[in-house]
């Protein structure tokens, strides 16, 4: 039995150090407290509505957000605007439908079910206006970089003048943190480009760890009903577990075996 | 099956036992003598049907909502993630529980590895057992290609072109595998019904593992022959159940604690990009559990000799019977066999590492010599160690040592003998 456990947690422990270490390189980046992290994690509701903000104001205009809806704004777990906020931000945006009765396309505001208005009209588009370059639709950015949102907090930070000796071309820029260190989209953020309505001052850090946090809940919204549900499961199975494991006693008592 | 004839009581169970013996079969698997020295390794059997029933009831769910295209697959996973009532629960078990499977497997085969259980009397239970852990690689592989990632996509294409390594018809098979000249939608939709069918292959063999294990009967630590029912045996049902409850509730926190709060570490950040057949991952690495197998692919520097090595790694495991020349089972009673035992765990786990690692310098340089060893192993060491190898005397019954209070078998094999 006790030997049973010990292999048992070696095989995992080289389980888990053999994945990890397959993410290939590792990168110092920039480090912060992520409320969301750890088994209680939650989102800072604060930072989640900031983050919308950043989002809308900064990132939209290049980056869509194709699977998040304007509903998922007001939903519990995410930043929890009020239905009435929820409304207003959707019908802020103008949604192409159609056709109508007459066979056209029409604009009309937005609606809770609709998905967030996106920047460009196609994929093709969105190159055309980028230099060539895609901006990588949001919805799941984070989960798609192999550091996670340390990744997206540290690139957001990582502008600096290239090294010299290092030439760029024209449209691109120099970043820590991208791979390879060339990145086609120029600094997003710098101090005060968003003025906060909760009186948070809109430093350069404080607008990339708001930005990145509602990015995580863009790819997990249902990140906090996770760690919620998990907690519950894995409680329920230890205890089930310990009654279990003195039933197994009991019964094995019957045989001079040890189990 | 067992030598005990069940009479049902009520009449009416008579009645249909007489027409459909289901309650004998109840009655056999309740009673099933097996050895009362099965150790926590032996509780993987009943693991591993959990996780297949598990994948089944998660994938069937998951296939109501999923859409088996090349251009809806992507989002339809999203869908999923988002918008079904715990979606994202049911894909994070589905997704996590392949590890889990896999994981339980390798456990499995080692088990199996260090106790002998593959040797006469068990060949076919070892055949068949071979024949589900390749259809679950087959399973696993179609189903990472369905959420239509750049993993999927790009690990769809590099394992599909190996069959190009045939030659004459290299080519041709390629193109009909994909259903087309590239990894397409015809691919997809092909792969997804693939992917549906063959858990239930799965799930027939299983019947058949556990029908060809019930007519020897377990093996067990010391692997030695048992009188059935005996002083060494205890019933199935409580002494074997209530165990095998207790291991898979510990393996089920293992599961747990990564569905809930690691549910991506396992998997690859790429396939959250979706496919796009105009970009390479620079990186295109398979999931874990065939890493060893990928890094043997490429520890051969020529294409069709490198898929006949990775081929023959796990085929080379349905002649172990045989390429095992001794007769002792367990491992306990061989030193020398012991300890190639762990050289080959440590050579597996290595190539695992190496799979993972870009196949250049000293990272390929270290996955030839372990796949080599690999081989070597099967093809040269268990053969010779067979005649070669001074075994320690392997007591006559379980209870033996046990009762005798003495841990030192061979002595409880002389007290045996004496008492004759």
């Amino acid at each position: 039995m006790k030997n049973f456990i010990k292999l048992l947690s070696i095989i995992t422990i080289v389980f888990i150090t053999t994945v990890q270490s397959n993410s290939a390189e590792k990168i110092d980046y920039l480090k912060t407290d992520w409320s969301f992290k750890g088994l209680f994690g939650k989102f800072d509701r604060g930072s989640l509505q900031r983050g919308y903000q950043v989002y809308t104001e900064v990132c939209s205009s290049c980056h869509s957000m194709k699977y998040v809806s304007y509903r998922n704004l007001g939903e519990k777990g995410g930043p929890e605007f009020s239905d009435a906020a929820v409304k207003a931000i959707a019908a802020s945006f103008e949604v192409k439908d159609g056709p109508n009765a007459d066979g056209e396309m029409f604009m009309r505001p937005g609606k809770l079910s609709d998905k967030l208005v996106m920047p460009y009209e196609n994929e093709k588009a969105a190159q055309a206006a980028n230099g060539g370059a895609y901006p990588p639709d949001m919805s799941v950015l984070v989960k798609a970089r192999g550091g996670g949102v340390d990744y997206i907090y540290s690139l957001l930070q990582g502008y600096e003048d290239a090294p010299s000796g290092m030439i760029l071309d024209e449209g691109v820029h120099y970043n820590k943190y991208m791979y390879g260190n060339k990145i086609k989209m120029s600094a997003p953020l710098s101090e005060g480009i968003v003025e906060y309505g909760d009186g948070t001052e809109a430093t350069v850090e404080q607008m990339s760890k708001d930005v990145t946090t509602f990015l995580m809940w863009a790819a997990e919204p249902h990140l906090e009903s996770r760690h919620q549900m998990g907690l519950k499961a894995i409680i329920y199975l230890i205890i089930l577990t310990i009654l279990v494991y003195f039933s197994m006693k009991k019964i094995w008592s019957r045989v001079e075996t040890e189990v | 099956m067992s030598d005990n004839e069940y009479i049902p009581k009520s009449k009416f169970g008579k009645w249909f036992n007489d027409r459909l013996p289901l309650l004998s079969l109840a009655s056999h698997l309740t009673d099933y003598p097996t050895p009362k020295n099965l150790n926590y390794w032996w509780t993987f059997g009943g693991i591993l049907t959990f996780c297949l029933i598990t994948q089944i009831v998660t994938g069937i769910t998951l296939a109501m909502h999923y859409i088996a295209h090349a251009d809806m697959a992507f989002e339809s996973v999203e869908h999923i993630m988002r918008d079904v009532n715990y979606g994202w629960l049911i894909r994070y078990i589905h997704a996590n529980g392949a590890s889990m499977f896999f994981l339980a497997v390798y456990i499995h085969i080692f088990r199996s590895l260090f106790y002998g259980s593959y040797k006469s009397p068990r060949e076919i239970i070892w055949i068949i057992g071979i024949m589900i852990y390749l259809l679950m690689m087959a399973a696993a592989f179609m189903g990472y290609v369905l959420p239509w990632g750049q993993m999927s996509f790009w690990g769809a294409t590099v394992i599909t072109n190996l069959f190009s390594a045939i030659p004459l018809v290299g080519e041709g098979i390629v193109n009909w595998l994909w259903g087309g000249y590239s990894v397409d939608n015809p691919t997809l939709t092909r792969f997804f019904t693939l992917h549906y069918l063959i858990p239930f292959l799965i799930l027939g063999l299983v019947v058949l593992h556990i029908w060809a294990l019930h007519v020897p009967g377990n093996n067990n630590p010391i692997g030695i022959d048992i009188k059935k029912p005996s002083k060494d045996t205890v019933p199935f049902h409580p002494y074997i159940v209530i165990k095998d409850a207790f291991a898979l509730l510990m393996f089920m926190i293992v599961f747990a604690f990564f569905v809930f709060y690691a549910p991506n570490i396992l998997g690859h950040a790429d396939n959250y990009i979706e496919a796009n057949p105009m970009v390479t991952p620079a990186h295109i690495v398979p999931e874990w559990y065939l890493l060893p197998f990928y890094a043997i692919l490429r520890s051969v520097p020529d294409k069709l000799l490198g898929v006949i090595a990775m081929l023959s790694a796990i085929l080379i495991l349905a002649a172990l019977p045989w390429l095992d020349t001794s007769k002792i089972r367990s491992a306990v009673f061989r030193p020398l066999y012991k300890q190639f035992y762990w050289i080959l765990v440590a050579d597996v786990l290595i190539l695992g590492y190496m799979g993972a690692m870009p196949a250049e310098g000293l990272y390929l340089l270290i996955g030839r010599v372990a796949t080599a060893y690999y081989f070597l192993h099967f093809l040269v060491i268990l053969p010779v160690l067979g005649f070669k190898e001074k075994t320690i005397p392997v007591p006559l019954s379980i209870t033996e040592p046990i009762l005798g209070g003495s841990s030192n078998l061979a002595l409880a094999k002389n007290k045996e003998s004496l008492d004759k």
